[in-house]
């Protein structure tokens, strides 16, 4: 079903069948005014499927998954090159209507990013940038996406209060809620527990393994055992380049190149 | 290394630091608490009812403040209408838009040469715009000559605090889709929203008692007035020229009106701090 390719002596990249990734990778190089961040990446993103990406500090991984959602176009000074091709259309192209863009690849930051504003506002706020619903509606809405962010009993008595006002892995889940309210077919997640403990990091985890069902999740991290708990494939990047991309049992117990076993060994990084 | 243990020469020094610290923060309350003790004694005895609702007296009569106040409050309250305006949008331009580029450093330069300019420098330059041409002084030249003086402090004040917004919330916003003007709208400016309202009132308690520039624009007026084409009355060119005259009567109003000032700039502020009070984070 799948093809394995032997790309280059000492990296190993499993492609995927075309039907089955929303998003597609080609060829991409990133600049920051200049220096180059990655270099050719290629690489394929599973629909309904979480796809965790590896490796050490400065290696590409946030930078890569900032290309997905054009995050990086806030920055003039921020360029990429080759394909990013979303259900088959390239939004690195000229004139992609970013809007619509990122409220189909939504996204999930390192710390907690609540709006100054209510726990229901905080979650309607990406809906009404694209839809009038009616009040019951709205709510309907707020609500769905809460209790898909396993938050909602925790809040459903205080919508009207700060979302400030929130523990730090209650923010982070508002954030995710946030985000999956606007019914996005991508959620991008940027290392999203690396700020929250322990009991609070497993309650994401078990909230990222509830949207699985119907999202194609991509996350960066730095846990091990977070990428290896949650992910169907998981992607090895080092100094800008995919080095290893396989199913995640395969990547971990038995990686194809040196890079990734040294590091998933912790070697290094 | 000293000759004595390195621990009390440790210790010396933090205690000379902190006594040096303490002895400066003393300073500055005792010359505050001077201040505010000579405004209230010689001021609350000038207060009566008659301040509120009569106007400038001459020498020897009964009369208030009320043209005074009204001509002061509407001149402010036109000056800060213009320079929050302003100052609010110049400031997240050179905060969101320009930041470090050329042009943005030129204009924060510029901005900062003017926050520092003396306000009768102010008060002429509008005399020159808007008294000559117009051929006579007016409540509109006061109130642009204060908002001359607000303008660079607001502008100040919301560049720094937009700039310590952090940029994951910015990025928070556009990841869900919104454009760069609403993120600052609904999402920057909310959070900033305490220390840019700091900004103007430190405006408004900055131009409430600017004399220097009102004495050659809005001038005065010995009558109420409410027409802001005209010459106007304000509270400090009428400290001014009461506190320098013969008569105790005039003395007494113009301390008055100086303890009016004080305590209308601790009023908004109090009210001000009270109503934007963040919320407790647990």
């Amino acid at each position: 079903m799948t093809v394995q390719t032997l790309e280059a002596p000492d990296t190993r990249i499993l492609a995927l069948p075309e039907d089955e990734v929303t998003i597609q990778v080609k060829g991409l190089d990133f600049f920051y005014s200049g220096k180059q961040a990655l270099f050719g990446v290629s690489v394929g993103f599973k629909r309904k499927a979480v796809t965790a990406l590896i490796g050490p500090s400065g290696c590409g991984k946030s930078t890569l998954l900032r290309t997905l959602n054009r995050m990086y176009s806030l920055y003039p000074g921020q360029k990429a090159e080759g394909e990013v091709l979303l259900d088959g259309e390239d939004v690195l192209a000229r004139g992609v209507d970013l809007s619509a863009l990122r409220a189909r690849v939504g996204m999930v930051f390192q710390k907690p990013t609540p709006f100054p504003m209510s726990i229901f506002e905080n979650v309607a706020y990406g809906v009404r940038l694209y839809e009038r619903l009616p009040r019951a509606e709205l709510a309907n809405r707020v609500e769905e996406a809460l209790r898909r962010a396993a938050l909602w009993d925790e809040v459903k008595d205080k919508l009207k209060d700060s979302g400030l006002g929130l523990s730090g892995g209650q923010q982070q889940r508002l954030c995710v809620a946030r985000a999956i309210a606007v019914k996005p077919e991508v959620l991008l997640l940027d290392e999203p527990a690396s700020a929250l403990d322990p009991i609070s990091t497993a309650r994401l985890e078990e909230t990222i393994r509830e949207l699985r069902s119907d999202y194609t999740v991509i996350i960066v991290t730095h846990n091990m055992g977070q990428a290896a708990r949650l992910s169907d494939h998981t992607g090895f990047m080092y100094l800008g380049q995919l080095v290893e991309f396989g199913e995640t049992d395969q990547v971990f117990t038995n990686p194809a190149t040196g890079r990734a076993r040294d590091y998933i060994t912790g070697r290094f990084g | 290394m000293s000759a004595g243990s390195p621990r009390l020469g440790r210790r010396i020094s933090e205690v000379a630091f902190l006594a040096f610290c303490w002895a400066a923060t003393g300073v500055a309350l005792i010359a505050l608490a001077a201040i505010l003790w000579s405004l209230i004694r010689q001021g609350i005895g000038g207060l009566n009812l008659d301040v509120f609702t009569r106007s400038t007296p001459a020498p020897g009569s009964r009369g208030g403040l009320l043209n005074a106040i009204l001509g002061s409050l509407m001149m402010c309250a036109v000056a800060m209408a213009g320079a929050v305006t302003v100052g609010v949008l110049a400031g997240t331009w050179l905060s969101e838009f320009a930041k470090d580029s050329r042009y943005g450093k030129v204009v924060r330069f510029l901005n900062d040469v003017l926050l520092s300019a003396p306000s009768i420098l102010v008060g002429l330059f509008v005399y020159e715009l808007m008294v000559r041409p117009m051929k006579g002084f007016s409540g509109y030249a006061g109130a642009l000559a204060l908002a001359l003086l607000a303008v660079p402090v607001i502008t100040r004040t919301t560049e720094d605090v937009l700039r310590l917004q952090p940029t994951a919330l910015r990025e928070a916003s556009v990841a869900l889709g919104a454009p760069v003007w609403r993120t600052i709208l609904t999402v920057i400016w909310k959070s900033a929203q305490g220390g840019m309202l700091t900004g103007a009132l430190l405006a408004f308690a900055r131009i409430s008692g600017e004399t220097a520039p009102l004495l050659f624009t809005a001038l005065n007026n010995q009558f109420l007035s409410l027409d802001l084409s005209h010459p106007m009355a304000n509270l400090p060119v009428v400290i001014f020229n009461f506190a320098l005259s013969a008569y105790d009567d005039w003395r007494r109003l113009a301390w008055a009106g100086a303890l009016l000032i004080a305590a209308s700039v601790l009023t908004v502020t109090i009210i001000a701090r009270l109503t934007t009070r963040e919320p407790k984070r647990s």
